[in-house]
């Protein structure tokens, strides 16, 4: 059964830098005396006693802020991160597409990058071999994809990492925004791909800054501020609450 | 993947950490592959270039110190060619080992794979290096002919060991120098002081057996370095030369204490890899 469950998970990063470590503020801090428990590495809260319970069928939207903490849930819920303190249990095959550039590699082709960054999303070699006409097919990249990836554009770029992406069969399919930068034809096309693997996935989180994207996928969401779940329910009921009424135009006055 | 209810600090973890990890064989193995392909792509001959610079290396090598030392180079050169192959494994492991996670930073942020993975991609395009370099020794054969008897099969267990070694050497490094980065430079500066300090251009049994006891007497205080004794255990069966069970107790003993503190570490630590890169 796909699940993701985390209860208090609180997630903190120590900041190291070179002043923190360096042997003078060390001493200082001897002579001086009582900064002891300031002294040590300083640390950023990117998450406080988050608790969420996500089933299979979820379709959660992330909202909130740049730097509320959306990126640093999903690394949590993918098993990246493993809480600093309270729980967390990922059960599923988890497909994160934080990045569509991670794992792809300049000097080889593209139909070699295809296969690697398929094993890295949890394929196996022979099930990439089986969906590679399908996407050399959707990327329209035609002979291309026997030249190395140095030589694509940053849009042809893209519409590979889609294709690879939108191929897969993920138990549980953690998406950051930020899929852009390819033209309005392709996007429409991608966009279709892009649904039907929301619909095979058995639970969706999607970090996102454009409602429609939202609508278009989501039935719940999270807002996120400051590193704590601010709200947690029904998408309309969220993105009203965050973006205000507006956000979701009322439906008593239009269909039934 | 999915992940226990049990606190990250777990054995169990770190053990399915290794287990995952090593399931995943068709990734880490494809990602080696790919390391090596990669460094010599737009060259003509490729990964044969591994083969000749070694050959060139050890020719070189072999060459000046039979000179200097006095020795035939039918000795000499054999000699250096086997230790700097195998000492070439052991470097590599621990170098590059004390980079493993800073230098895939971008894959440990953004796919939740078991850190063991990179460990063994890293591993594992040692190994592939090694078995490059071994065409260098073939030749080496045909040129000079050493005694190797049925007891030279031996190197193969050796070689296992060795590759034992290399993993928690560099799962050991890489979790260390993942939080403390000084250690990245420092490592890499041991690593080729002992170069100098471990058999491999120099020839140990005749510094044993120098006239002057002195000099004996300084050459057996390189038993304390444990580079010697995993050099010996492979050397010795491919040159065909005298095999000593006490290089096989040290190297066993090695990898048992080695593997213990890793896990101890590992333990604690492989949670804080992820934020710590």
């Amino acid at each position: 059964m796909v699940s993701i469950t985390t209860r208090d998970a609180s997630v903190d990063f120590p900041i190291f830098d070179a002043k923190s470590r360096s042997l003078k503020k060390t001493v200082l801090g001897l002579v001086g005396g009582n900064i002891a428990s300031d002294a040590k590495v300083p640390v950023i809260q990117a998450l406080h006693d988050v608790t969420v319970d996500l089933q299979h069928g979820a379709r959660v939207g992330l909202v909130g802020h740049n730097g509320a903490g959306k990126s640093t849930l999903l690394r949590l819920l993918a098993g990246i991160y493993e809480p600093t303190r309270g729980s967390a249990l990922v059960e599923g095959k988890v497909a994160p597409v934080f990045d569509l550039g991670v794992g792809m590699d300049p000097e080889i082709s593209g139909y070699e990058n295809i296969l690697i960054r398929g094993l890295f999303l949890g394929m196996t070699r022979k099930q990439m071999e089986a969906r590679v006409d399908d996407i050399a097919e959707f990327t329209e990249l035609g002979d291309f994809l026997s030249m190395p990836l140095r030589t694509y554009s940053t849009g042809m770029r893209v519409r590979l990492a889609l294709g690879v992406v939108t191929s897969i069969d993920p138990e549980i399919l953690l998406l950051d925004e930020g899929i852009g930068a390819v033209d309005a034809a392709f996007l429409e096309k991608a966009r279709g791909r892009l649904s039907d693997l929301v619909e095979r996935a058995g639970l969706l989180v999607f970090a996102s800054h454009s409602d429609e994207f939202l609508r278009q996928l989501c039935t719940s969401a999270i807002w996120m501020e400051h590193g704590q779940i601010r709200q947690q329910g029904s998408l309309k009921e969220v993105l009203r609450a965050y973006k205000g009424p507006d956000a979701w135009p009322d439906e008593a006055h239009g269909a039934a | 993947m999915s992940s226990a209810r049990t606190a990250p600090t777990s054995l169990a973890k770190t053990l399915s950490d290794l287990q995952v990890g090593w399931g995943q064989r068709e990734l880490w193995g494809h990602l080696g592959w790919q390391d090596i392909r990669q460094r010599y792509r737009r060259s003509l001959l490729g990964p044969i270039w591994i083969t000749i610079s070694m050959a060139v290396t050890a020719i070189a090598l072999g060459i000046l110190y039979a000179g200097l030392f006095g020795n035939s180079l039918a000795e000499q050169l054999p000699y250096i060619l086997v230790g700097f192959i195998v000492w070439g494994f052991i470097a590599g492991c621990i170098n590059e080992g004390s980079e493993v996670f800073i230098a895939n930073e971008g894959l440990i942020k953004h796919l939740p794979s078991p850190i063991s993975v990179h460990v063994y991609r890293l591993v594992w395009r040692q190994v592939l290096f090694f078995l490059h370099n071994l065409l260098v020794y073939a030749v080496m054969l045909l040129v000079f002919p050493q005694p190797l008897t049925w007891r030279s099969l031996a190197a193969i267990p050796a070689f296992a060991l060795l590759v034992a070694n290399g993993a928690w050497v560099a799962l050991l490094a890489g979790i260390v120098s993942t939080r403390f980065r000084d250690l990245t430079p420092i490592t890499q500066s041991i690593v080729q002081l002992m170069f100098f300090m471990t058999p491999i251009v120099w020839i140990y049994e005749d510094f044993l057996n120098n006239p002057n006891p002195t000099i004996a007497e300084r050459a057996r205080l390189a038993e304390f370095n444990p580079f010697l004794h995993f050099i010996e255990i492979i050397r010795s069966p491919m040159l065909g030369a005298d095999q000593n069970l006490r290089h096989w107790v040290v190297v066993g003993v090695i990898t048992v204490v080695g593997w213990v503190m890793t896990l101890v570490v590992m333990r604690r630590y492989r949670a804080r890899v992820a934020y710590w890169v």
